[in-house]
C-alpha cells in the first residue's frame, strides 16, 4: 500500500529522495484519517525549515492539521495544483497530491522505510 | 468513562462509519465522506441516527404554566399536534439550551433537548417546575432517526398509510411504520424538508434498515460531520457555538423566538433590559475574501481592533466557499462591511453577508 521507494515519518509524511532533492507529501493513512481535504497552505520557494518543523497546514471539513518537514531543507517548488484542488491529496496522495519539492540540507537517519512505517501504523491503531 | 451507545451502534460500524466521542456518546461522524453525505441530503435524502438526543416530558394540569415559565416563546398559542423551536434561559438571559417543544395533549409536552445538555436540562427543568406538573426523562426509552432531504416525503410515504403531504412544517403525528408506533414530526436540522421519527429503541433498527432499503440509491446514512455542515449553511444554531450560557438569544439573532410581550419566563427581564439598552453583540454570517478556512474561536478584527470571535466556520460543500458565523460588536455588524479573521496569526479579509448562507427553494 505504501510505496517501497519512499521514506516515511511518524507524522505521516512521505519523502521521495532523488540525490539531494526530495518530494514531500502526506501518506494514504493521513488523507484517509483526515477525510475530505478542502484546504492546503504551503510555503514559498526559498523558505527553509528544520526537520520536524511545521511547513504548512492541511485542512479537511472538520480538522486542521500541521504539515511537518521530514528532513531539514529548502523549498524549491510547491505543487500549485493542490492549492487549487486540495482533493488531489485524497485522490492520489503519492502522485498528483504531492506538496513540496525540497533541497535536502540535513540528515535522513530518522526516516522510516515502508515496512517500519506500516509497523508503526499497526502499533498506533 | 465508557461511551454510551445508541441501539444502532453495531449497524453504523457494519456500514463502515468512523465513530467518535460526541458528548459522551459513540456516534458516527461519517460513513463515505462528509461532502458526499452533505450533498446527498441537499439533492436527495439522508438518514441520521439522533437517538442520543434527550426527550423530557412535562405532564399534568400545571404543565402549560410550568413549560411557559421555562421557554422564550408564547406556549399559549401552541395546540396539540404543533411544535415550537425555542430556548430556555437563565435569569441573566444566557441560554441553558435550545430545544423543540411538542404539544402532545392539552396537558402534556415533550421537550427534545441536546444530548450533551440533557442531564443539566433535566435538573434545570425539575428545579424550576412548580405546581401540578410531573417531569420525566424518557431519553433512554426513546430512539430517534431523522430522514432529511427533498426526497424524504416520497421515501417515508412508502412505509406508512398516513398522508405525509398533509403534514405541515413543525407539526407531528402518530404514525405506524412497519407495525411500530412512531411519533413523526416534520422538523429537522439541515435546512431541507424532512422528518424526525421517534420510536421504541427495540424498533429503531428495523425502521432504519427499512428506510435505507426503501430509499435505495436515493438515501444514504449521514454522520454528525455532515449534520454540522448542513445546519451551519442553514444558519441553525448549535449550542456551545452560537448559543451558550454567555450568549443571549438576542445576541444569537434568534429574537424571532423570544416573545417579550407575552407571559413571563425565566430570563425575560434581562432580555427586555438588553433589548432596551441595545444588544451589545450580534451574530453575523461572513465569507472569506482571502484564502483560509475560519474555525471556531478564531478572532475577528476591524482594522486593529478585536471585535469578536468565530462561533462556527468551515468550508461550505454547497457553496464551495469558506464561510463562518461570528459573534461581534453590534456597531460593526453591517452587511457588506469588511472584517478580518485571524487565521493562525495572519489577518485574512472577509465580508459580512446575509443569513442564511443556504435556504431551500
Amino acid at each position: 500500500m505504501n510505496p517501497d521507494d519512499l521514506k516515511y515519518t511518524e507524522e505521516h509524511e512521505w519523502i521521495k529522495i532523488e540525490g539531494n532533492e526530495g518530494i514531500v507529501g502526506v501518506t494514504d493513512y493521513a488523507q484517509e484519517s483526515l477525510g475530505d481535504i478542502v484546504f492546503v497552505e504551503l510555503p514559498l520557494p526559498g523558505d527553509e525549515f528544520d526537520a520536524e518543523e511545521g511547513f504548512g497546514v492541511i485542512e479537511s471539513v472538520k480538522a486542521v492539521s500541521d504539515l511537518y518537514m521530514p528532513v531539514s531543507g529548502k523549498v524549491i517548488e510547491v505543487n500549485d495544483n493542490v492549492l487549487e484542488s486540495p482533493e488531489l491529496v485524497n485522490e492520489d496522495p503519492y502522485g498528483k497530491g504531492w506538496l513540496i519539492k525540497i533541497e535536502i540540507t540535513g540528515n535522513k537517519d530518522k526516516l522510516l522505510n515502508a515496512q517500519d512505517y506500516e509497523k508503526f501504523l499497526a502499533r498506533e491503531s | 468513562m465508557t461511551l454510551k451507545k445508541t441501539p444502532l451502534n453495531e449497524i453504523h460500524k457494519e456500514l463502515g462509519a468512523k465513530m467518535v466521542d460526541f458528548g459522551g456518546w459513540e456516534m458516527p461522524v461519517q460513513y463515505k465522506g462528509i461532502i458526499e453525505e452533505h450533498n446527498g441530503v441537499r439533492e436527495k435524502a439522508g438518514l441520521f441516527d439522533v437517538s442520543h438526543m434527550g426527550e423530557i416530558w412535562v405532564e399534568g394540569p400545571g404543565s402549560t404554566k410550568a413549560v411557559q415559565n421555562l421557554v422564550t416563546v408564547d406556549i399559549s398559542k401552541l395546540v396539540p399536534g404543533k411544535i415550537s423551536y425555542t430556548m430556555m434561559c437563565y435569569p441573566h438571559g444566557g441560554v441553558v439550551d435550545d430545544l423543540l417543544v411538542y404539544k402532545m395533549e392539552e396537558d402534556s409536552y415533550l421537550l427534545v433537548v441536546n444530548a450533551s445538555n440533557k442531564d443539566k436540562d433535566f435538573d434545570w427543568i425539575k428545579e424550576n417546575v412548580s405546581g401540578d406538573a410531573k417531569v420525566t426523562d424518557k431519553s433512554d426509552q426513546t430512539a430517534q432517526v431523522a430522514l432529511q432531504g427533498p426526497l424524504s416525503e416520497e421515501i417515508l410515504q412508502k412505509l406508512t398509510d398516513v398522508r405525509l403531504s398533509e403534514m405541515g412544517y413543525y407539526t407531528w403525528k402518530w404514525v405506524e411504520i412497519d407495525g411500530a408506533k412512531c411519533l413523526v414530526s416534520r422538523t429537522g436540522y439541515t435546512g431541507e424538508d424532512g422528518f424526525e421519527i421517534y420510536c421504541d429503541p427495540q424498533d429503531v433498527a428495523n425502521i432504519w434498515n427499512k428506510i435505507l432499503k426503501t430509499g435505495g440509491e436515493d438515501v444514504q446514512p449521514v454522520g454528525l460531520g455532515a449534520r454540522d455542515t448542513l445546519r451551519f449553511e442553514a444558519c441553525m444554531p448549535l449550542y456551545g457555538h452560537e448559543l451558550s450560557e454567555n450568549i443571549t438569544p438576542l445576541e444569537a439573532g434568534l429574537g424571532y423566538f423570544v416573545h417579550l410581550d407575552g407571559d413571563d419566563f425565566i430570563g425575560k427581564d434581562a432580555l427586555i433590559e438588553q433589548k432596551e439598552k441595545g444588544v451589545p453583540r450580534k451574530t453575523v454570517a461572513f465569507e472569506m475574501l482571502e484564502r483560509g478556512i475560519p474555525r471556531a474561536n478564531y478572532k475577528v478584527y476591524k482594522g486593529e481592533e478585536e471585535i469578536g470571535y468565530v462561533t462556527t466556520g468551515s468550508h461550505s460543500p454547497t457553496l464551495g466557499k469558506s464561510i463562518g458565523l461570528a459573534l461581534i460588536k453590534s456597531e460593526y455588524a453591517q452587511k457588506d462591511s469588511e472584517i478580518a479573521i485571524s487565521v493562525r496569526g495572519k489577518k485574512r479579509k472577509a465580508k459580512i453577508v446575509s443569513k442564511p448562507f443556504y435556504s431551500r427553494r
